[in-house]
Formats: structure tokens, C-alpha cells, sequence
């Protein structure tokens, strides 16, 4: 056996076992280091597949922020462990379906020969060829256009973002402390002249 | 292919990028004045438009240039609608500065999405390829629901931004899915490219029938034209009246220009097909569009209506172009050419009347009621006279520029052989009149409400007289405009 074909399938084995950690490990949290688990096997997977900006990125974007992000996520919820598997055995049903219905569209598409995937050239690139740098290239040549547009779509997202949410809300109670100093007798105390009274019933 | 790379010539696109650069510099900017400077802000929006204005004329050479590998196109249509695009944007920003300065809305962040929305409309105007036109629709709506929902402290201007933001990515995903479609079909994206494949019949019809009902949809609702008008009513009520004028005017001409790319330009050998499409959604917008209006008592909503039927006219032009199969490039012209006057035409009494609604608005009251208009020629006999000029001219009552613009879209219909389009079209727009007419009853006939004299700043006052006597007496020499965009069409097509 080839040592490539060693490691798809030590990265397979690990990612299957993982992923099916997921969705049984008690803990949350594990759940969750489970999952960026079975994302690093997938990014070795997508190496050996000689995608490596596909597996950085993965790695970059996924594990690094989004994963992170759950973490926080679940860590500030106080997650009831036994009322999030309360509904386990009923829902298995429902899931298992979806899964199975997955599982058979993928084989239909990856083993039939209606999709004519043998006509896919065999892509098999020198040691050197780097497809980051392809991409880079593309992008910055080609596509600079756009690459710079849609950088100014993201820009005007955190400005939007910024804007409506960054503004001093009126139901607080919290106070000014400049208006607070310069408060005068007037805005306190409202004297009213009337003329005495007597009481009655004397 | 990658190898013998060009580099592209950036000067055709020297104005998106003084644009795009002074945006980021007015952020800047913003962290070193303080409140009572805001001023500066606002000031250096305006000279930013007009260098870029300055730039699109020194670079107008009337020759087409693509740019950036084909996504980029420079020709004559798109440098007169993004001239015609700053000057709408300078407008509005000169009309609404103590509109927004009173209500606490004059933020740097206002003018700065004002911008970068500015950018998004110049780059669909000059889309020649399905992703810039997608990323400039994308700029200019982002832009645009934030600047709709600018007003946190009014519930009403939220639930507007909230409902804009909905509608509207929902139709960027129809646009989206149309465009793919029209690229699993002939294999570009790019429009020239597009055009070609239609032409030589290469590509599978029913698939581009079907990629073009969803391109068509994705239009309409940029358009506001009926079914895809939902938006319009809300949104315009809500939003803050100075972003309700921006939202009126200076889009509808970067929705005019992208109509004209892909439906005239990439999709011209489909025109029948299109042609039908727009012409039920024309009728639907005009009868909706009119009887709708006579219901409002808001008369941001009354404006709303009315821009849906206007946008309905527009569309009348849009579909004379193809007569029978046969393209006759003089009546293609025309046709066109009626369409983008309608365009011009429409903005410029957009921006006319909102500014009258602001023009009687203070801090604390919005004149947005139609009885806030009553008895206006007691107090401003002057403004009372341009709404009524405004008035007029939507109404399309002759010799204002409203009713060229109605004139020649009608001429066009009528010669395409639709007459009976063009006298549906006129009776609607007589039941129109009556709500516009109500407006000039009520500034004339009735008694102030509110006997307080006018406040505003004098540059709004010169700005708006200005802008009532152009919508007179543009209407009464129309050739001048006419003339104009017959050419950008002419050398642009």
C-alpha cells in the first residue's frame, strides 16, 4: 500500500470517529473539540487531494474563528445537558431518514455514469505547483475588479453594522454628568405665588 | 493566460475610485473634527462628487473602453447617467443638511454610506459583466438599508430598514439565480459575450427563457414596479425623509442603466420575450400605481404610489423598442431614449417635491400629511408656486417636464402599434392628475394649519428655485435633454 493511501485512511478512520463524537459526547464543549477535529482531518484530507489553500482556509476560517466562536458560545449558555437529549430517541428516526437519503443521493451521484464523472481529467500536479498561488493570481490579476468591489461590500457591512448598532440609548438611566453639573435652580424648583388661605372650619 | 497579463487601464474608472477613496478619508476625517464641525463632513461629500463629476467629463470622450479584462465598460450612456447621478446626489445631500442636522441624524457615517452608495450605482452603470453588476447592486442596497434604518430612536424607520433588508435580498437572490441561469446557458458572464451566444442561437432556449424571467423579476423590484412594488409604500414612509429622496432619485437611474446592460445590450435577441414581460408589469404599475395614490393621506406614501406608476411609464418606453421581430434601429433609439428622458425627467421632480416636504418640516415635525400643505400660499406665496410646478409637471399637464416625458414614451407606445397600451395609459394617468391636483387644492384653497413662516437655510432656498424653474423650463425647450440622451443611447449601443 502506498504511504498516501495509509494516510486517507488514518485521516478517514479519525474524521468518521469524530464526527460520530459529535453528535454522541455528553459534554458540549467536547462536542465541540470533537468537531474541530474532524475538520483538521478533513483539511489533511484536502491536502492530500492537493488542495492546500482549501485546507488552510479551513483550518484559518473554520477552526480558527468560527469554532472559536462556538466555544464562547457554548460555554456562556448554561446548556441542561439531560433536556437537550431528551428528544434523542424520538428525533432518531427523522435524522437517521435525512442521513440515509444523503448517503444515497451521494452514491448515486459518485458512482453512476449519468454524471460522466470519468470524463473528469485526472488533475496531477508537480510537487512545486502551489494552488494558492493560482488563486492569488487570479484574483489579483483577472478578477482585481471585483475583488476590490467586494471588499468594499464587506467595508460598508462593518460600517452598517457599526452605525446602527454604536448609539446612546434614551431608556437607560444612566446620566450625563455634563448635564448633571449644569443643572440650574430653575429646572429643579418651580416657586408658585398665590394668596394664603384660611382653613376651613375655623 | 495568466502569464501575459495587461495591466488594466484604470483611467475610465478614475472617478469610482476618487469616490471610493475619499469615502475612506471622510471616515478618517470624522475621528478629528468635532461636533460643531460636522460641517466639513458634509462639504467634503459635496467636493468629492464634484471632482468625480469633474473627472467623468474630462475622461468623456464618447469612444466605448472596456477595462478591467471586460468587466468595466466606459461609453457615453454611462458617463451622462453618473454626471446626472452625482448632481441627484449633491441635491439631496444640499437639501437635507439641516433636515438631518435638527434630527441628529448628520453622523459621518450618513455621508460616508451615501458614498460608498454613490459607488455602487456608478459601478452598475458601468457593469459589462454579471458579477459587476452584481457586486454594484450589492453596494448600493447594502449601503441603503442602513441608511433607511439610520433613524434608531423611530420605530417606524427600523421596521422600514428591517422590511427593505428582507424584500431586498430576497430579490438579489432572484437577480442572482436569474444571472446564473443566463451563464449555465451560454457559458459567460460576460454581457458582450451574452449577447453574442443569444444572437448565434447557440445556447438553449428554454434555459434562457427561464434564467431571463428571473433577471426580469430581480429588475422589477429595483424598479418598484408592480408585483414586485411591495416595498416601496413602507419604505418610503418609514425611512428618514432626506434617505426617502435619495432612495427616489439618483437609483432609478442606476436601475435604468442595468436594465439597459443586461436586457437591451446582453438579451436584445430575446427582446420578445422580455418586451411582453415588462409591458403587463408597465400596466399593472400604472393602474396600481395611480389608484393607490388617491387613498393616502401621507404624502411620502402618496409618493410612493406615484413612483410606481411613474416607473410603470418608463417601462411603456422599454418595451417599443422591438416592433413585430423586426428591429428598426430608429425606433429602437427613440424608444430608448424616451425611456431614459422619462428617467431624468422623474428625478428631477423627485427631488423637487421631497424637498418641499422638507422645506416645511422642523425639528420635532415632519410635514409629511397632506395637510401640512394647506394653505402654503399664505405663508410662501414663492414655494408654493415650484410644488405646484412639481405637482403639475408629475401630473403631466403640458409644457412642464413631465409631460415630455409622458409625451414622447406615448409616441414610442403608439407608434410599436400599442395604442390601446398608450390610451390605458392616459386614462390612468387622468385618474392620476386627481391626486396630484388635490395637492395644489389644498396649498391654494385652504387655510394654514400652521401660520409659522418658513425656516431654511438660503442654499436650499436658491437649490429648490432652481430645481422648480429647470422641471418649467426644461419642459418647455425639451430637446436639449432629449437630444442628449438620444446620443448616449446612439454612441453607446
Amino acid at each position: 500500500m502506498e504511504f498516501k493511501t495509509v494516510l486517507f485512511y488514518i485521516f478517514a478512520t479519525v474524521l468518521i470517529v469524530a464526527a460520530l463524537r459529535v453528535i454522541s459526547a455528553r459534554n458540549p464543549v467536547h462536542a465541540v473539540l470533537f468537531l474541530v477535529l474532524a475538520f483538521i482531518n478533513a483539511a489533511g484530507l484536502w491536502v492530500l487531494l492537493q488542495a492546500e489553500f482549501l485546507a488552510m482556509i479551513l483550518i484559518i476560517v473554520y477552526v480558527g474563528a468560527v469554532m472559536v466562536l462556538f466555544l464562547f458560545v457554548v460555554m456562556m449558555l448554561d446548556i441542561n445537558i439531560e433536556r437537550v437529549r431528551e428528544g434523542f430517541w424520538r428525533y432518531l428516526p427523522l435524522g437517521a431518514g435525512i442521513g440515509i437519503l444523503l448517503a444515497a443521493e451521494m452514491t448515486i451521484v459518485l458512482t453512476g455514469r449519468y454524471f460522466g464523472l470519468e470524463n473528469l481529467p485526472n488533475h496531477s500536479f508537480p510537487a512545486d505547483y502551489s494552488n494558492t498561488k493560482e488563486l492569488a493570481r487570479a484574483l489579483f490579476t483577472e478578477y482585481y475588479f471585483p475583488f476590490e468591489l467586494a471588499s468594499m461590500v464587506l467595508l460598508v457591512a462593518v460600517i452598517a453594522a457599526v452605525t446602527l448598532t454604536m448609539r446612546s440609548r434614551r431608556d437607560t438611566k444612566a446620566v450625563d454628568p455634563a448635564t448633571q453639573i449644569s443643572v440650574k435652580r430653575a429646572d429643579r424648583i418651580r416657586l408658585v405665588r398665590m394668596a394664603a388661605e384660611k382653613e376651613q372650619g375655623e | 493566460m495568466l502569464n501575459n497579463f495587461v495591466l488594466p487601464d484604470t483611467l475610465p474608472a478614475a472617478s469610482e475610485m476618487i469616490v471610493c477613496s475619499m469615502a475612506l478619508l471622510i471616515i478618517l476625517v470624522d475621528l478629528f473634527v468635532s461636533r460643531s464641525q460636522r460641517w466639513m463632513v458634509s462639504l467634503l461629500t459635496i467636493l468629492t462628487l464634484l471632482g468625480a463629476a469633474l473627472m467623468t467629463l474630462v475622461t468623456a470622450d464618447g469612444q466605448t473602453t472596456l477595462s478591467f479584462g471586460n468587466m468595466f465598460v466606459d461609453d457615453l450612456l454611462a458617463d451622462f447617467l453618473k454626471f446626472l447621478t452625482y448632481f441627484a446626489v449633491i441635491m439631496m445631500l444640499i437639501y437635507s443638511r439641516s433636515y438631518l442636522a435638527e434630527r441628529g441624524l448628520d453622523k459621518a457615517e450618513f455621508y460616508v454610506l451615501v458614498l460608498f452608495a454613490t459607488l455602487g450605482m456608478m459601478v452598475m452603470i458601468s457593469a459589462a459583466n454579471f458579477v459587476t453588476v452584481y457586486l454594484g447592486l450589492e453596494l448600493l442596497s447594502l449601503s441603503m438599508y442602513a441608511l433607511v434604518a439610520i433613524d434608531r430612536d423611530s420605530v417606524r424607520s427600523t421596521e422600514a430598514g428591517m422590511k427593505y433588508f428582507v424584500l431586498g435580498s430576497m430579490a438579489s437572490g432572484l437577480l442572482l439565480y436569474g444571472l446564473s441561469m443566463l451563464y449555465g446557458a451560454t457559458g459567460t458572464l460576460e454581457i458582450g459575450g451574452v449577447a453574442q451566444a443569444v444572437n448565434q442561437s447557440e445556447a438553449p432556449a428554454n434555459l434562457l427563457v427561464f434564467g431571463l424571467v428571473f433577471t426580469v423579476a430581480g429588475i422589477a423590484f429595483k424598479l418598484g414596479v408592480v408585483p414586485f412594488h411591495m416595498w416601496i409604500p413602507d419604505v418610503y414612509h418609514g425611512a428618514p425623509t432626506a434617505v426617502t429622496m435619495f432612495l427616489g432619485s439618483a437609483p432609478k437611474l442606476a436601475a435604468f442603466a442595468i436594465t439597459m446592460r443586461l436586457l437591451v445590450y446582453g438579451l436584445f435577441g430575446l427582446a420578445m420575450e422580455w418586451q411582453q414581460m415588462l409591458l403587463i408589469m408597465a400596466l399593472l404599475s400604472i393602474g396600481l400605481g395611480n389608484l393607490a395614490a388617491i387613498a393616502q393621506t401621507n404624502i411620502k406614501r402618496m409618493l410612493a404610489y406615484s413612483a410606481i406608476s411613474h416607473m410603470g411609464f418608463m417601462l411603456l418606453g422599454l418595451t417599443a423598442g422591438v416592433v413585430g421581430g423586426q428591429v428598426d434601429p430608429f425606433t429602437a433609439v427613440n424608444a430608448y431614449s424616451s425611456a431614459l428622458y422619462y428617467v431624468v425627467a422623474y428625478v428631477l421632480m423627485t427631488l423637487g417635491t421631497f424637498a418641499m416636504i422638507m422645506l416645511l418640516s422642523r425639528s420635532g415635525h415632519e410635514a409629511e400629511l397632506l395637510e401640512d400643505f394647506k394653505g402654503l400660499n399664505k405663508r410662501s406665496p414663492w414655494f408654493a408656486g415650484m410644488m405646484l410646478i412639481m405637482m403639475f409637471s408629475m401630473a403631466g399637464i403640458p409644457f412642464f417636464i413631465g409631460f415630455f416625458a409622458k409625451f414622447s414614451v406615448l409616441l414610442a407606445t403608439i407608434k410599436a402599434g400599442y395604442t390601446w397600451v398608450a390610451v390605458v395609459a392616459v386614462i390612468f394617468s387622468l385618474i392620476g392628475a386627481f391626486y396630484y391636483l388635490r395637492v395644489v387644492k389644498l396649498m391654494y384653497f385652504d387655510a394654514p394649519v400652521d401660520t409659522g413662516p418658513l425656516r431654511s437655510d438660503i442654499d436650499m432656498r436658491i437649490l429648490l428655485s432652481i430645481n422648480g424653474l429647470a422641471v418649467a423650463f426644461l419642459g418647455m425647450f425639451p430637446d436639449t435633454v432629449m437630444s442628449l440622451s438620444t446620443t448616449a443611447l446612439v454612441r453607446s449601443l
